[in-house]
C-alpha cells in the first residue's frame, strides 16, 4: 500500500480526495472548504465595515448590505466555524482515542460532501439573482416577504448542509462510545475529545428543530403552505422558537470544541496536566445540557410575558457558573507551569481576557429588563463577536497552528504566526470593543447606514479601522501557509516537544491506518505518562495483526450531488419553469439511486496484512 | 507578551477616553442618559451588572497577569517538569459558590424589574362611562418604513412623530402590519417587538427635566431587521407637559381640514387629491380601517421635525423626497404609486404639504 | 470475527446484530439517529398543536369535523400488527431461521402497504370532500406535514425492507446482513411508536375538540 501512496499525478490526487473515506483526508477537505468560506465571510465583513465607516455612506446599496450581513452571518456560522471545527475533530479526535478511523467512514465522507454542496448552493445565490437578505436568523415575516430566490437558497442550502452536520455528529458519538483504545476510559479521554462528544450530542438534538423549521419555510415559500402566514392562521413566532431552540445550542456546538482545543494547548505548553480535569468534564456536560434551557433569552422583547422572561433570565445566568469554573481551571493549569509562548499558546492566553469580556456581557444580557435595551443593538453585535471571534476563531487559529504539523507533517512559521496574532488580536479588540458603546448609545444592529449628528461617527470609524487590522492578520496567515507548504520541512512525531496525548506518539502526518497496534492507555495524558517513564512510544495493547480498512467510494459525492441538483428544481418550481419538476425528481432519483446502490452492493473493505506492516519503516505506528 | 498587552491596554484606554469625551452619546438617543422611569431602572440594572462583572474581570485579570508573568519558561529550565496537580476541591468549591452568590444578587432585581415593567393592568381599566380610561394609551402600528400612532380614547391619529406628556405613564399597544419591526426609544426605555401575530403591551415614562435636556425631542428607532430601509425607519418623540398635552389633544380633536389661501398651495391641494389622497389622510381623525391606511397621516406634516423621518424639514428636501423616494428610502412602498410631477407641480405640492398644520391654525 | 463466515443455528451468536464491530457501530448509531428523529417529530408535533384549528375563515373544516375514528382505528391496528410481525421476524433471525424471517418480514411489508393505502384514501377524502388541503390553511399545512412526514417514513421503511429481502433472498443470513435486517425492524418500530402519538395527539384529541 505504501508504494501506491508515493507518486501520483494531479488527477489521481483529486480522485483520491473525491472518493476518500479516510478521516484525516476528510479533515483536510473540511479545512480547505471551511477556510475558503471563512475568507468569503471575511470579505463580506470588510464590505460591511467599509460601508459603516462614515455616516450616510453609499459604498454598497441598502439591498446589497442586507445580503452581505445575512451571508456573513450564515457563512461564518454554518460554512466556516463549524466545518473548521469538524476539520480538527476529524483530524485529531480518532487519534486521541487510539482509533483506526471513525465508526462510519462512508458516512463521514457523505457528511462532508453534503456540507460542501449545501454551502456551494447557498453561495451560488450571489450569481443567480441575489443572496438571502433576511439575516442569518431569517425571521419568518421578513423571510416570507423577501422577493426573489435569496431565502430559497438559504433554506435549501442550509437544509442540505445541515444533514451533513447531523451525520457528522452521530458518527463522532458512535466513534467515541465504541472505538476507544483499550484502557481509554471516559475519564481518561483528552478534553478535546470530551468537548467533541458533547458538541456532537448537541448537534444530534439541536439540528432536527432547525430541519423541521426550514422544511416549513421551504414549504411556505415554494409549495404554498401557511405555517408562517398570519392571514391563513399561521404564526411567525413558531419560527423564532425553533430557530433559537437550534440557535442557542449551536453557539455551544461552536464554543465547546474551542474550549477543548484551548484545554489541550494550555496543558501542553504549561507542561502541566489540566487542573481539575473532572470538573472540566462536568462543566462541559452541564453547559451542553443548560444550552437547551435558555433559548428564549434571544426573545426577551418578543412579548412572551414576564413569567417566561424571568425564568429564562435566571436559567441563562446559571450558565455562567460552569463557564466560570472552566476559566479558573485554565488559569490554575498555567499557574505553576512552565509556560512556553508558542503561537498556539499566544492565542490561548489572549483567549482568556477576550472570552471573559464576551462572557460577562452575556450575563449582563441575561438581565431581561436591561436586555430590552441591549437587544438588537450593536451591544449584541459586540457581545457575540467577543465570544465567537475571541473564543471560536481564536481557537481555530490556535488549532491551525497547533495541529498543522499533525495534519500536514510540517510546521507553520512561528515568526509569521506571531505577526498574524498581533494584528488579529489588536484588530479584534479595536473593532468590537467600541461596538458595546455604539449599542448603548442607541445604534440598532443590521443598519445599512446611520445619520450624522447622533454621536455615532467616531465609534464606527474606529471599528472599521480595527477590521482592516484583522484582514491584515488573516492575509499574513495565508502567506504563512503558502511559504510553509513550499518549504515543506518535515517534522517528527512530537514537533511541539511537549505533546501529552496519543496523537503526538505517531508520525506526522499519521499513517493511513493510524496505529499499527492499538495502544494500551494507562491514564490521562497517555503519551506524557510514557514519556515520563523514559519511553518514546506507546505500550501496545495487541500483537501486530491484519488491519481491516474501508474501501474508498465515490457514492457520497453522488448522493450529495443529487440533492444539490434537486434543490434547483425545488427552487425554480415556483417560477413555473417547465424543467423544474423533472430536475427536482431527477436529482432525487440520483440521490436515492446512489443510496440503493450503496445498500445493495456488498462492501467488506480490505485488509492490510501483517507482513506489509512489518516491512514498513519503524517510525510509523506503535512498535512492539 | 508584556509589551503587547500594554499596547492593547493603551489602545483600549484611548478608545474609552474618546468615548467618554463624546459623553456616552446624545441625550435624545443614548440609553446611558436615561430620561424616564423605565430607562432609569434599566440603567441601574446595567450599572449593577457592570460593577459585578468588572469585579469578576478584575479578579481574573490579576490571576491571569500573575500566571503568565511568573511562570514563563526561562532559559535554563527547558527540561524542568512542573508538578502535575490534579485539582483542588477547596478552590473549585470557592469558584463555584462565589459566582452563584453574585448571580443571586443580580437575579433578584432582575425578576422584580421584569414584572414591574410588564405591568400594564391600568390599560384594561375603563372606569369612564364612555368606555375610555384614565391611563393614556397609544396604539403603535409599524409599517414598511413608517410609524402610525393612534390615541384610541381621543380618536386622534398621527404618524412619524409621537407626542407624549411628561411625568406620567404612557401605555403602548404595539403591532406591525406587514413584517416584524421593533419599537425602540433608547433614551426612554428598552424596546418591544411589533409582531404581525399579536398585540404587545408595555409602558414608558418621560421625565420632564431630562426631556428638557434632550430638547423635548427624542429619537426612536426600528430595532428589527425589516428590509432595505430598516436603518432609516426612524421616528421622533415630542414631549409636552401634561397641560400642553391636553391642549394638543383637544386641538387635534377639533382640527379642521386645511384650507390653503396661498395660490400655489391651492393648486398643490388639487394635485394632492389626485395623486396622494388614496393613501395619505390629512385630518387627525381618520376613521378608515387600518388596512386602508396605507401611508402616514399628514395632518401635522407642516409641524414635523423631519421629512420621511430622516431628512431635514424644508421644502427643498420635501421636493427631493417626492421626486425620488427610492433614493432616500430604498424599498419603500411609495415609489411609483403616483404620476411623475414636474418642477412647478412639485413646488405647489410642497407648498400645500407645508401648510398642513394643526397647532398654528 | 469474519462477516462472511458461514453459520449453523448452533454457532450463530446470541445477538447477531451486535456480533461485529460494524454491527455494534450501526446498532448504536441507528439508535442515536432515532433520537434525532424523535426531536424532529417532536418539533412537528409542537407545530401541529400550535396550529391546530388555525384557519383563515370559519368556513374551513376543523379537526372535530374532519376525522373519522373507524378508518383511523383500522390504520392503527394495521401498523401495530405489523410491528408485532416484525418482532417475529427478528425472533427467527436470532434463531438463524432465514425462511421464516423472510416470511414474517413479508407479512410486515403487506400490512405496511395496507396502512399506506388507507392513508392515501384518507388524504384523498379530505381533499375532495372537505377541501382540507395542504395550502388551504395553517391547520392544513401542519396536519399534512406531520402525517405526511410519517407517511414518507413508512414508504422509506417499506422500500428498505423489500430491497433487503430481495437482495438477500438467495444468500441467507450472515453477520454482514443481520444488522441490516435488525435496523430495518428497529426503524419500523419507531414508525409505529410515532403513529401511536399521531393517533393520540392528532386524531383522539382532535375528536374531543
Amino acid at each position: 500500500m505504501s508504494t501506491i501512496a508515493q507518486k501520483r499525478g494531479f488527477a489521481s490526487t483529486v480522485w483520491d480526495y473525491l472518493t476518500t473515506v479516510d478521516h484525516k483526508k476528510i479533515a483536510i477537505l473540511y479545512l480547505i472548504a471551511g477556510g475558503i468560506f471563512f475568507l468569503m465571510g471575511g470579505v463580506e465583513a470588510m464590505m460591511i465595515r467599509a460601508q459603516l465607516a462614515v455616516p450616510n455612506n453609499d459604498f454598497v446599496s441598502a439591498g446589497l448590505f442586507n445580503e452581505l450581513l445575512t451571508m456573513h452571518g450564515t457563512t461564518m456560522i454554518f460554512l466556516a466555524a463549524m466545518p473548521l471545527l469538524l476539520a480538527f475533530m476529524n483530524a485529531i479526535m480518532p487519534l486521541q482515542i487510539g482509533a483506526r478511523d471513525v465508526a462510519f467512514p462512508f458516512v463521514n465522507a457523505l457528511g462532508f460532501w453534503l456540507f460542501f454542496f449545501g454551502g456551494l448552493f447557498l453561495n451560488l445565490s450571489w450569481f443567480l439573482g441575489g443572496a438571502p437578505d433576511a439575516g442569518w436568523t431569517s425571521y419568518a415575516s421578513l423571510s416570507l416577504a423577501s422577493e426573489g430566490h435569496g431565502i430559497d437558497f438559504y433554506a435549501l442550502g442550509l437544509q442540505i448542509s445541515g444533514f451533513g452536520t447531523l451525520m457528522g455528529g452521530i458518527n463522532f458519538l458512535v466513534t467515541i462510545i465504541n472505538m476507544r483504545a483499550p484502557g481509554m476510559t471516559y475519564m481518561r479521554m483528552p478534553l478535546f475529545t470530551w468537548t467533541t462528544f458533547v458538541a456532537s450530542a448537541l448537534i444530534l438534538f439541536a439540528f432536527p428543530p432547525l430541519t423541521a423549521s426550514i422544511f416549513m419555510l421551504t414549504f411556505d415559500r415554494m409549495f404554498g403552505a401557511n405555517f408562517f402566514n398570519v392571514a391563513a392562521g399561521g404564526n411567525t413566532i413558531i419560527w423564532e422558537h425553533f430557530f433559537w431552540i437550534f440557535g442557542h445550542p449551536e453557539v455551544y456546538i461552536l464554543i465547546l470544541p474551542a474550549f477543548g482545543i484551548f484545554s489541550e494547548i494550555f496543558s501542553t505548553f504549561s507542561r502541566k496536566r489540566l487542573f481539575g480535569y473532572s470538573s472540566m468534564v462536568f462543566a462541559t456536560v452541564l453547559i451542553g445540557f443548560l444550552g437547551f434551557m435558555v433559548w428564549a433569552h434571544h426573545m426577551f422583547t418578543v412579548g412572551l410575558g414576564p413569567v417566561a422572561n424571568a425564568i429564562f433570565a435566571v436559567a441563562t445566568m446559571a450558565i455562567a457558573v460552569p463557564t466560570g469554573i472552566k476559566i479558573f481551571n485554565w488559569l490554575l493549569t498555567i499557574w505553576g507551569g512552565s509556560i512556553k509562548f508558542t503561537v498556539p499558546m499566544l492565542y490561548a492566553v489572549a483567549f482568556i481576557p477576550s472570552f471573559v469580556a464576551g462572557g460577562v456581557t452575556g450575563v449582563m444580557q441575561a438581565v431581561a429588563p436591561a436586555d430590552y435595551q441591549y437587544h438588537d443593538s450593536y451591544f449584541i453585535v459586540a457581545h457575540f463577536h467577543y465570544v465567537i471571534v475571541g473564543g471560536v476563531v481564536f481557537a481555530l487559529l490556535a488549532g491551525t497552528h497547533f495541529y498543522w504539523p499533525k495534519m500536514f507533517g510540517t510546521m507553520l512559521s512561528e515568526k509569521i504566526g506571531k505577526f498574524t496574532f498581533v494584528f488579529f488580536f489588536i484588530g479584534f479588540h479595536l473593532t468590537f470593543f467600541v461596538q458595546h458603546f455604539l449599542g448603548l448609545m442607541g445604534m440598532p444592529r443590521r443598519v445599512w447606514t446611520f445619520l450624522p449628528g447622533q454621536g455615532l461617527d467616531t465609534g464606527n470609524l474606529v471599528s472599521s479601522i480595527g477590521a482592516a487590522f484583522m484582514a491584515v492578520g488573516v492575509i499574513s496567515l495565508l502567506i504563512n501557509v503558502v511559504i510553509t507548504s513550499v518549504k515543506n520541512e518535515r517534522v517528527g512525531n512530537d514537533p511541539w516537544e511537549d505533546g501529552r496525548t496519543l496523537e503526538w506518539a505517531i508520525s506526522s502526518p499519521a499513517p493511513f491506518y493510524n496505529f499499527k497496534q492499538l495502544p494500551l492507555v494507562r491514564g490521562l495524558d497517555a503519551y506524557w505518562l510514557e514519556k515520563m517513564e523514559g519511553k518514546t512510544t506507546l505500550t501496545p495493547a495487541e500483537p501486530i495483526g491484519d488491519i481491516h480498512m474501508p474501501n474508498s467510494s465515490f457514492v457520497p459525492f453522488v448522493i450529495s450531488l443529487g440533492l444539490f441538483i434537486a434543490a434547483f428544481g425545488a427552487m425554480y418550481h415556483v417560477d413555473d419553469k417547465a424543467w423544474a419538476l423533472p430536475v427536482l425528481i431527477g436529482g432525487l432519483v440520483i440521490t436515492f439511486g446512489a443510496m440503493i446502490y450503496r445498500s445493495l452492493k456488498d462492501d467488506h473493505g480490505f485488509h492490510i496484512h501483517k507482513e506489509e506492516l512489518m516491512e514498513e519503516n519503524d517510525d510509523k505506528g506503535v512498535k512492539a | 507578551m508584556k509589551d503587547r498587552l500594554t499596547k492593547w491596554r493603551l489602545l483600549s484606554v484611548f478608545a474609552v477616553l474618546a468615548l467618554a469625551l463624546s459623553g456616552c452619546g446624545e441625550p435624545f438617543l443614548s440609553t446611558l442618559k436615561p430620561a424616564g422611569d423605565v430607562a432609569k431602572q434599566q440603567y441601574n440594572l446595567m450599572i449593577l451588572s457592570t460593577v459585578i462583572m468588572v469585579t469578576v474581570i478584575a479578579v481574573v485579570t490579576v490571576i491571569f497577569v500573575l500566571a503568565i508573568t511568573r511562570f514563563r519558561r526561562k532559559k535554563g529550565d527547558e527540561n524542568k517538569i512542573p508538578k502535575q496537580v490534579e485539582g483542588s476541591h477547596l478552590l473549585e468549591i470557592i469558584w463555584t459558590v462565589i459566582p452563584i452568590i453574585l448571580l443571586l444578587i443580580l437575579a433578584v432585581p432582575t425578576v422584580t424589574a421584569t414584572f414591574d415593567q410588564a405591568n400594564v393592568k391600568d390599560m384594561d381599566k375603563k372606569p369612564k362611562k364612555d368606555g375610555t380610561r384614565d391611563a393614556l394609551v397609544v396604539n403603535v402600528r409599524a409599517n414598511l418604513y413608517w410609524w402610525e400612532f393612534e390615541y384610541p380614547d381621543y380618536k386622534v391619529m398621527t404618524s412619524q412623530e409621537l407626542v407624549v406628556p411628561t411625568d406620567q405613564k404612557v401605555y403602548f399597544n404595539l403591532k406591525a402590519s406587514d413584517v416584524k419591526h421593533s419599537f425602540w426609544i433608547p433614551a426612554a426605555g428598552g424596546k418591544m417587538d411589533t409582531n404581525t401575530d399579536n398585540v404587545n403591551k408595555f409602558w414608558l415614562k418621560f421625565d420632564s427635566d431630562k426631556s428638557e435636556e434632550a430638547g423635548n425631542l427624542f429619537y426612536g428607532k426600528c430595532a428589527e431587521l425589516c428590509g432595505p430601509s430598516h436603518a432609516l425607519m426612524d421616528f421622533k418623540v415630542e414631549t409636552k407637559s401634561q397641560d400642553d398635552f391636553k391642549q394638543w389633544i383637544s386641538t387635534m380633536q377639533s382640527a379642521k381640514p386645511a384650507a390653503p389661501t396661498d395660490t400655489a398651495a391651492v393648486e398643490g391641494q388639487k394635485l394632492f387629491e389626485q395623486n396622494c389622497l388614496s393613501c395619505h389622510a390629512t385630518s387627525p381623525d381618520d376613521s378608515r380601517p387600518e388596512q386602508a391606511r396605507l401611508a402616514p397621516n399628514l395632518a401635522t406634516f407642516g409641524e414635523r421635525s423631519r421629512i420621511a423621518g430622516i431628512l431635514d424639514h424644508n421644502e427643498e428636501e420635501l421636493k427631493n423626497w417626492i421626486r425620488d423616494p427610492e433614493k432616500y428610502k430604498p424599498g419603500n412602498k411609495m415609489t411609483g404609486t403616483y404620476k411623475q410631477l414636474n418642477e412647478q407641480e412639485l413646488d405647489q405640492l410642497a407648498a400645500y404639504l407645508m401648510s398642513l398644520k394643526v397647532e398654528e391654525q | 470475527m469474519q462477516a462472511e463466515e458461514k453459520f449453523t443455528p448452533q454457532t450463530w451468536p446470541e445477538s447477531p446484530e451486535k456480533a461485529t464491530l460494524e454491527g455494534k457501530n450501526k446498532f448504536l448509531g441507528f439508535w442515536l439517529f432515532l433520537g434525532g428523529e424523535t426531536v424532529l417529530f417532536a418539533s412537528l408535533f409542537a407545530t401541529y398543536i400550535a396550529l391546530k384549528d388555525k384557519v383563515p375563515s370559519p368556513d374551513h373544516m376543523l379537526a372535530k369535523d374532519l376525522f373519522e375514528l373507524p378508518l383511523v382505528f383500522v390504520m392503527t391496528m394495521l401498523l401495530l400488527t405489523s410491528s408485532l410481525t416484525s418482532v417475529y421476524s427478528m425472533y427467527h433471525m436470532k434463531n438463524y431461521n432465514f425462511k421464516k424471517m423472510q416470511l414474517w418480514m413479508l407479512i410486515t411489508v403487506i400490512l405496511g402497504l395496507g396502512f399506506l393505502a388507507c392513508e392515501f384514501y384518507e388524504f384523498h377524502h379530505y381533499y375532495t370532500e372537505y377541501n382540507h388541503t395542504f395550502t388551504s390553511s395553517a391547520f392544513g399545512s401542519a396536519f399534512y406535514t406531520l402525517t405526511g412526514f410519517h407517511g414518507a417514513h413508512v414508504i422509506f421503511g417499506l422500500v428498505w425492507m423489500i430491497l433487503l429481502m430481495v437482495r438477500n433472498a438467495g444468500r441467507g443470513l450472515s453477520l454482514y446482513n443481520a444488522p441490516k435486517f435488525y435496523l430495518a425492524s428497529l426503524y419500523w418500530h419507531f414508525i409505529d411508536v410515532v403513529w401511536v402519538f399521531i393517533f393520540t395527539v392528532v386524531y383522539l384529541m382532535g375528536m374531543v375538540g
